[in-house]
């Protein structure tokens, strides 16, 4: 290194010993420095994560990956067609200058050819989204049932117009309005398969604050146990009940008494409602059934 | 040493004020040109570059992405980026292999501007440089960035990394720019002569790297008759490389400019007024 060759110009050993001894003070010096610095930028970048409301262009990789991946460099903002996207800004909560953009304010117009992804050089947003439809940016979420017109009682379906799924990602649903109880709610229900998370349905919200929002899809969605079997899946799956004998539920109804599955109900039957013998009444069910 | 008032004096009286300052025309024109070329597309609607330095694309055809920006996303884990960013770093890695690693940092970066606007007010003002640190500060910041994204996984650096954030914040628009801007005038005007770009700089140390081999060199070829007047050593932003190469005639050293750190920014061809220097290649005159 430099420092040997210095060396060697000045022979004496005592300025080599100071020199070295210089050297090392130097290194250690800058090592901690540096050091110092690197440790405040690793934490610096760990301490802030994405606001739940920004939201990444369509096909960006899971945020981890995102962030290694994203160069930071502004092409898909560019080739936005509609200047939804925007670059994260100086003392923002958005990592400093990557793609994301506010549904509220300008929702993802959901373009066929989604330009802003095969511009990306890297590939942080992924080059194999070529269907705009299979984009999850988020999901949409009703978050709040409380001012949700529609679960006051009036009709509004605005998020389940607007919504460029139609029909898919968003559906209303009939339930009964119990403060009437003569009237119907038209509930909208967001389907996780089919929401691509373009936060249209929030932009388009009548309320002052939007009662649907676009959460990012770890926030917005559960996940059962991976122990859980529905029935209704197994028995098609397999194409018969798995619980057999599939019998019919009976009902310990009164003597006399049946239920008529067909929309009757309960049901007086005809014949005499005694059985001829009163221990044939108490053993039933004992032997499988009458 | 000259003072600072009658700096370049000789050269302007032997070869004119215009060629006196030819190269730093030359420089300024480039710094600002390649500004405004980013700046037509978001002012005029004329895209001739989209993006910004950390990745562009010309012409909507041609793709430039940074190399250190490029090294920081493999060690952050991002190992299988699309075929844009690797075309993108080997045309501008095999650019600066041609005309000189740090020509980036001379003709290109617009911190530049911001450093030597510094360094003339500290000149003029007669600041005396107060710290000093090591010239290779930078390569252990440069070990440090690639380390700091080895282990956060992300490009952690690129948070603070004053060159993205003031060309993006300009190109951009994005707010509070102007402080990033004040800051490194600041630090190279009161803590340390040529501060930032000869000292701390990790993204200026990757070119220097890149420089280690790169074609275009400034030569003395006319050592010979330097006379000794040390402004080139007063206006060089990285003095120490100059030395072995004018001064080293007896021990066979030179007459190149080896040193990576070299910026090919050509003020000492400029402020010579023997014509010591010249560009040339490595290998030939």
């Amino acid at each position: 290194m430099t420092d040997a060759v210095r060396s060697e110009n000045r022979p004496e050993k005592r300025k080599r010993a100071i020199s070295r001894r210089r050297f090392m003070a130097d290194v250690a010096r800058t090592a901690c420095g540096v050091g110092l610095l690197g440790l405040g930028i690793g934490m610096f970048s760990r301490a802030g994560a994405l606001p739940a409301m920004s939201i990444r262009p369509p096909g960006a990789l899971p945020e981890e990956d995102f962030l290694s991946a994203c160069t930071r460099c502004g092409l898909c903002v560019r080739d936005c067609p509609y200047d939804v996207l925007q670059l994260g800004g100086l003392g923002e909560q958005v990592p400093i200058g990557t793609p994301y953009f506010v549904a509220r304010e300008k929702a993802c117009v959901m373009c066929e050819d989604i330009p802003c992804v095969p511009v990306c050089p890297t590939g942080a947003l992924d080059h194999d989204l070529t269907d705009i439809n299979k984009a999850r940016m988020g999901l949409a979420v009703v978050v709040d049932q409380e001012t949700c017109i529609a679960f006051l009682g009036l009709r509004c379906e605005v998020c389940f117009n607007v919504c460029p799924v139609r029909g898919e990602a968003i559906t209303v649903d009939r339930r009964p309005n119990p403060r009437s109880d003569r009237h119907a709610l038209f509930i909208p229900v967001v389907h996780s398969d089919a929401c691509t998370g373009c936060g249209l349905c929030e932009q388009a919200c009548i309320l002052e604050k939007s009662a649907i929002k676009v959460l990012p899809t770890h926030l917005a969605k559960g996940e059962l146990g991976s122990h859980y079997r529905l029935g209704w899946d197994e028995k098609a799956k397999a194409g018969k009940s798995l619980v057999s004998p599939d019998l019919e539920h009976r009902y310990n109804l009164p003597e006399g008494m049946r239920y008529d599955h067909d929309g009757e109900g309960l049901m007086q039957e005809e014949p005499s409602p005694f059985e001829d013998d009163p221990l044939d009444t108490l053993n039933r069910g004992l032997d499988g059934g009458t | 040493m000259a003072s600072y008032e009658r700096l370049g004096a000789d050269a302007i009286a032997v070869k004119g004020r215009l060629r006196a300052h030819k190269w730093l025309l030359l420089r300024r024109l480039s710094q600002v040109g390649i500004l405004v070329l980013f700046l037509l597309g978001p002012w005029a609607g004329l895209w001739i570059i989209k993006g910004n330095l950390s990745s562009s694309l010309l012409l909507d055809s041609v793709p430039m992405t940074e190399p250190l920006v490029f090294l920081q996303m493999l060690a952050a884990g991002f190992v299988t980026p699309a075929t844009t960013a690797i075309t993108g770093v080997l045309i501008v890695a095999g650019f600066y292999l041609l005309v000189g690693g740090r020509a980036y940092c001379s003709w290109v970066c617009p911190v530049n501007m911001i450093t030597d606007a510094a360094n003339w007010l500290r000149q003029k003002l007669g600041i005396k440089p107060t710290t000093r640190f090591s010239h290779h500060v930078r390569y252990w910041m440069l070990a440090m960035v690639v380390l700091v994204a080895l282990a956060s996984g992300s490009m952690a650096y690129e948070l603070i990394n004053p060159v993205s954030l003031i060309h993006r914040g300009v190109i951009f628009g994005v707010g509070m720019t102007w402080a990033v801007i004040l800051g490194v005038f600041l630090f190279d005007l009161f803590v340390t002569r040529r501060g930032w770009c000869s000292h701390v700089c990790p993204m200026g140390a990757a070119y220097g790297l890149i420089g280690k081999f790169s074609l275009l060199r400034v030569r003395a070829d006319r050592r010979e008759v330097c006379n000794d007047c040390m402004e080139c050593f007063v206006v060089c932003p990285e003095p120490q490389v100059i030395q072995p190469a004018l001064k080293g005639a007896e021990r066979g050293i030179g007459p190149v400019i080896v040193a990576g750190e070299c910026t090919n920014c050509g003020r000492c061809i400029d402020i010579c007024s023997k014509d010591v220097f010249n560009f040339g290649t490595r290998f030939f005159k």
